[in-house]
């Protein structure tokens, strides 16, 4: 090809005075970085991804990882990713995919904007010592309550509540699926959700049977592909979620590569083993929001009722009007994935270009429902690029009731975010289906990873929620008074309905 | 979004609103009780040569007197009354629904070879646009459209629609998307005598409603919908295409069988979608449009939206489901399935 | 043979499928349903082996997520019969709407007449779960699209024409169309190849075709005796070779 070599991503260097020679890296790397010859460890950088697990095993410290080396020439326009895009399709002719989320730099809101504090005129509550309300219920609830004297006169409820998730925490695990990630990621996440008392979904992958003990912790997904949706996947969940569309690729379908379907991923999404599991773009029994209440419904009357019934959106320009629409439909809660939400593997330009934040997409959903006055009836999670405890705080003040966390877990996990999860290669055992790779991860330890962070998260909301005087979460959810925006324009701050700081 | 129906008797002869009503309300499913409405033709052989305005009133003081004002500059009101209504209580009034009939004073619109159309098109524009508290939602001849937020069968009491007697009735169940529920909002849309029932969403509306809007039509209604009855005024009144060419301009072949057509066939068609390019309507639709002397049902061209015809005797149905044709025709056989993108087309004979 | 009897008319489906699931929860062998008018969902979700007759046209989803159960419906079904259905039969006196049999999973679905669009879309098979769809007339465009196994058996009985009607088996990535007659090169859609049926091929669908005609009491010599095409993936991965990693 006449466009030759490029730069080096990363430039891989080992400090031969510290290394020791005991070949861990040479074991560890499943990218076939480094091979031992001749008693001498010999790189090839070019195959680097920076997942780092080397580092993270080398007993001496010895290894070095540099990016870019050698660079392009600087240019405003014309940066070093434009070029290789460019190399890259003019060598090939085809779509780019990439794995994890968006990669451009648009300003982050989360971090423009600032929370509150109590001083002086109301007591901050010390939750050290106070009682904390973190409980959530994920559901339905009717508009108003209807009451009647029984005949002794007592108060009776006439109201019916339909079932709900009761999650002791805002903070809930979102969907990736088995195949995506491992088995034993799966069972580490499933484990947390259990043990932090709240709830993870499924994906798309079906229902591995070493996760049948935490059924009643799982959210079950029926996507466009329905892997793995017969009747009795969809009564072991604890509620079902309808998969519309994903943040990180909004209005297109999902394929995974047949060489992650191995057998046991076959059996779970009930297809022979190495075909490609395709999902399609639309689901193709939902071409309108009257066919999304048929779907809604269809999953009611199998399950005959018993089961909260969630839908989950990509954040789009007209998100506001479609939830509306969604919580119409007999659907128990509306999930919006924001534009930074991770995957897989997406085509690189819906990655980096459709969709919106989930800051200004929550925050225009929420107010859509309240001026439609059906906010209380149904509950609203976000999710997509949620990093921190603050993240999860901002989100639910300008409107969430709850959140799911992804690529946060994976990262609890060990995940560098190397952003390489579609090569089947990931050295973490997470985004593999090689057993020799998933063997490493141990669900004893990851469990406890991901419960470690969902319970720091969940202490240091009790602490923000305690500093604003609020000792119970119903009242920071949607209460955009204890938000100022910093450095936010007019119309975004009027978007997310916060004042500016000094204000 | 929603259901819709649609019936045609060839004979003109008339029906009573009562059983579309049903019919409408057997898609219950497929509206979220938002939005209904039905419009119906032949109802005001009284002032069969006058143009019935339906108008929706949020108060009958400064607005009405605004729009009377506007329509005597332009013509003469010859009758006008409260639409008789009747109260639901699942329904909430938010709106005094208004006729009048009117005649255009033709001598005010000199350079124009339909006078009449050109300045009833006028005033509703400028009413909708410009006086707030009035809304036009009918405007054509010896018709009119009942709609407002609720369920079916509220909404065809409210407006005791089986008092009127029509030969061609459109129908309309909404689940809103685009705006929530106004009165405004539900279907059918109507200008002139074009009416308008839509389930679907139309992808192209940003680039259909600038295309029409060089025309001088005004998309007053917040929704995708309305932007059909000015493409199908614009195509057949304006620039006297032929009914299903129209539907071709809206719902064109593919390119690749275009190319495949013979000589004559593909030049046709080039020509339409080279010309009406901009009036080509995306994304999933159902449609079936109504004037004085047809109904003309069709889906987009892959078919994202249901869509059944069937006839019996005199009359021609079309709706998104069989069901709500079968509860309107009992003894109906003939039911079949319109090709995607091709116009099924009911005339009154004579 | 225990019978219950069901009048549907004016009945909400929800109540309806309660009726049902009470019916062959108590031991009927055969559920027969008067008078339905667009119920949708109907068996939704259930499962053993009950028979249910519907007289009438039964709305959308008709015996979707079903495992077992056989419905036979005496008039048209609306869109989407068989939805995601594991397994039992449903028999359609009539015609169907779009996306019949969508991402069916097993059983079989026998339509005496026509079928919509995109029917049979995102069938799949798995072990020995096969789903089959039989039509007996005409289909319309987009058939088998997207689909990842099972069969898809067209009778189009009367027509002698080759079936024209585009997109056929477009994305197919598993499965078997096969279509009585001749097919044009230029219906087929993306990743599809056509090949005239073997004997094999022909061994493999005669059961379905001589039960159709049993079902339907039609005589099957004609169509045993006609030439069918197949419609086969081209590959098992018909996008793989649309993308490249960043």
């Amino acid at each position: 090809m006449s466009i030759g070599t490029r730069p080096l991503r990363f430039l891989v260097d080992l400090d031969h005075e510290q290394c020791m020679l005991c070949g861990r890296c040479v074991d560890n790397c499943s990218y076939g970085v480094f091979r031992m010859e001749n008693n001498r460890i010999l790189i090839s950088s070019r195959n680097c991804v920076a997942c780092h697990r080397c580092i993270s095993q080398c007993p001496r410290d010895a290894i070095r990882i540099e990016e870019r080396p050698v660079d392009y020439r600087n240019h405003p326009v014309w940066t070093a990713k434009a070029r290789e895009d460019i190399y890259k399709q003019a060598e090939t002719g085809k779509i780019l995919l990439g794995g994890m989320g968006n990669t451009l730099d648009y300003p982050i809101i989360f971090d423009r904007i600032v929370l509150d504090a109590c001083q002086v005129t109301n007591p901050s509550i010390d939750p050290l010592r106070e009682p904390m309300e973190l409980r959530t219920y994920i559901g339905k609830k009717p508009k108003k309550l209807d009451l009647f004297r029984d005949p002794s006169g007592d108060v009776q409820l006439k109201t019916e509540i339909v079932p709900n998730l009761q999650i002791e925490t805002p903070i809930m695990i979102g969907h990736m699926s088995y195949g995506a990630i491992s088995l034993n990621a799966h069972i580490s996440l499933a484990r947390a959700a259990a043990a932090s008392g709240t709830f993870m979904g499924t994906g798309e992958g079906g229902l591995h049977e070493a996760i049948f003990p935490y059924q009643d912790n799982m959210i079950v997904q029926v996507a466009s592909g329905r892997f793995g949706v017969n009747i009795d996947y969809l009564s072991r969940g604890a509620a079902i979620e309808i998969k519309i569309g994903q943040g990180a690729k909004p209005g297109i379908g999902g394929h995974l590569p047949g060489e992650k379907v191995c057998g046991d991923v076959s059996c779970t999404r009930m297809i022979p083993e190495g075909s490609d599991a395709i999902s399609p773009a639309p689901h193709h029994d939902i071409y309108s929001i009257e066919d999304l209440k048929q779907l809604v419904r269809s999953l009611k009357e199998a399950t005959e009722w018993k089961k909260p019934v969630f839908v989950k959106i990509a954040a789009v320009h007209n998100v506001a009007a479609i939830a509306a629409g969604i919580a119409r439909s007999s659907a128990d809660a509306v999930v919006i994935d924001g534009f930074r939400g991770g995957t897989g593997a997406a085509p690189t330009v819906f990655r980096d270009n459709v969709g919106i934040p989930i800051e200004t997409a929550i925050a225009a959903v929420d107010a859509k429902l309240r001026a439609q006055g059906i906010r209380n009836e149904v509950s609203i999670i976000g999710s997509g690029g949620i990093r921190n405890s603050a993240d999860v705080t901002k989100l639910i003040a300008l409107g969430a009731d709850a959140v799911y966390i992804g690529t946060a877990a994976l990262i609890a996990m060990g995940c560098r975010v190397c952003g390489t999860c579609y090569r089947n290669l990931c050295p973490w055992g997470i985004a593999t289906q090689r057993p020799d790779l998933v063997g490493r991860l141990d669900p004893d330890e990851a469990s406890v990873q991901v419960s470690n962070l969902i319970h720091a998260w969940t202490l240091e909301i009790s602490e923000l929620m305690g500093a604003a005087g609020i000792n119970s979460i119903e009242s920071l959810r949607g209460n955009r008074d204890r938000l100022r925006g910093y450095m936010l324009d007019e119309t975004m701050l009027s978007v997310l309905d916060i004042k500016p700081v000094g204000a | 979004m929603c259901g819709i129906i649609g019936v045609i008797d060839r004979h003109r002869e008339l029906m009573d609103g009562s059983t579309i009503r049903n019919a409408l309300a057997v898609m219950d499913e497929r509206g979220s009780g938002e939005g209904s409405g039905y419009v119906a033709y032949g109802i005001y052989p009284d002032y069969a040569d006058l143009f019935a305005f339906h108008l929706f009133y949020d108060t009958l003081g400064q607005p009405k007197t605004q729009v009377e004002e506007l329509l005597e500059n332009w013509g003469m009101i010859e009758h006008d009354e409260e639409i008789p209504t009747c109260e639901q209580p699942g329904m909430r009034k938010v709106h005094i629904p208004w006729r009048y009939f009117f005649r255009p004073n033709r001598k005010l619109m000199l350079h124009s070879s339909t006078p009449d159309d050109d300045i009833v098109t006028r005033v509703v524009m400028e009413i909708n646009t410009t006086i707030p508290g009035a809304l036009v939602f009918s405007s054509g001849k010896n018709l009119g459209v009942f709609k407002a937020s609720g369920w079916p069968r509220e909404v065809a009491d409210f407006y005791r629609i089986q008092d009127y007697e029509g030969y061609i009735w459109l129908a309309h169940n909404r689940y809103p998307t685009n705006t929530s529920g106004w009165w405004g909002g539900a279907h059918p849309f109507n200008l002139l005598n074009w009416s308008v029932v839509h389930n679907g969403e139309i992808t192209s509306y940003g680039t259909n409603k600038r295309y029409i809007e060089s025309f001088g039509y005004r998309c007053s209604m917040f929704t995708d919908t309305e932007v059909v009855a000015y493409l199908m005024d614009l195509l057949v009144r304006q620039h006297h295409l032929p009914l299903n060419l129209a539907v071709r301009a809206l719902a064109p072949p593919f390119w690749d069988e275009i190319d495949r057509m013979d000589g004559h066939e593909q030049e046709l068609n080039r020509a339409i979608r080279l010309i009406y390019g901009s009036a080509m309507m995306n994304g999933p639709f159902a449609i079936i449009v109504a004037l004085e002397d047809s109904i003309v049902g069709f889906s987009d061209r892959i078919k994202l939206r249901p869509l059944v015809a069937g006839t019996h005797e005199d009359r021609l149905y079309i709706s998104s489901e069989e069901a709500a044709i079968r509860t309107m025709e009992p003894a109906i056989q003939d039911i079949f399935m319109p090709e995607a993108g091709e116009p099924v087309i009911g005339r009154v004979i004579a | 043979m225990a019978i219950t009897k069901i009048q549907a008319e004016g009945i909400h489906y929800t109540r309806l499928n309660q009726m049902i699931r009470k019916a062959a929860g108590s031991g009927a062998e055969e559920i027969i349903l008067e008078g339905v008018m667009g119920q949708r969902f109907i068996a939704d979700g259930l499962t053993g082996s009950v028979q249910i007759t519907i007289h009438g046209v039964p709305g959308g989803d008709l015996g979707m997520f079903m495992r077992g159960p056989t419905c036979v419906v005496y008039g048209n079904a609306e869109h989407a019969p068989g939805n995601t259905m594991d397994d039992g039969r449903i028999i359609i006196h009539g015609s169907s709407g779009d996306a019949t049999a969508h991402s069916m999973r097993g059983g079989e679905i026998y339509v005496r007449d026509d079928i919509g669009y995109r029917g049979g879309i995102h069938m799949k098979q798995y072990q020995d779960k096969r789903p089959v769809l039989i039509i007996g007339q005409e289909a319309r465009a987009f058939l088998g699209e997207y689909m990842a196994g099972g069969i898809i058996l067209l009778l189009r009985r009367g027509r002698n024409d080759s079936f024209s009607q585009r997109g056929i088996g477009s994305g197919i990535h598993g499965g078997l169309i096969m279509i009585r007659g001749r097919v044009d090169e230029w219906y087929l859609g993306v990743g599809a190849r056509k090949h005239e049926a073997s004997k094999d091929d022909m061994d493999l669908v005669i059961p379905y075709i001589r039960e159709f005609c049993n079902l339907f009491s039609e005589d099957p010599s004609s169509y045993l005796s006609s030439v069918f095409t197949c419609i086969r993936p081209a590959s098992a991965r018909p996008f793989v070779n649309k993308y490249t990693w960043e």
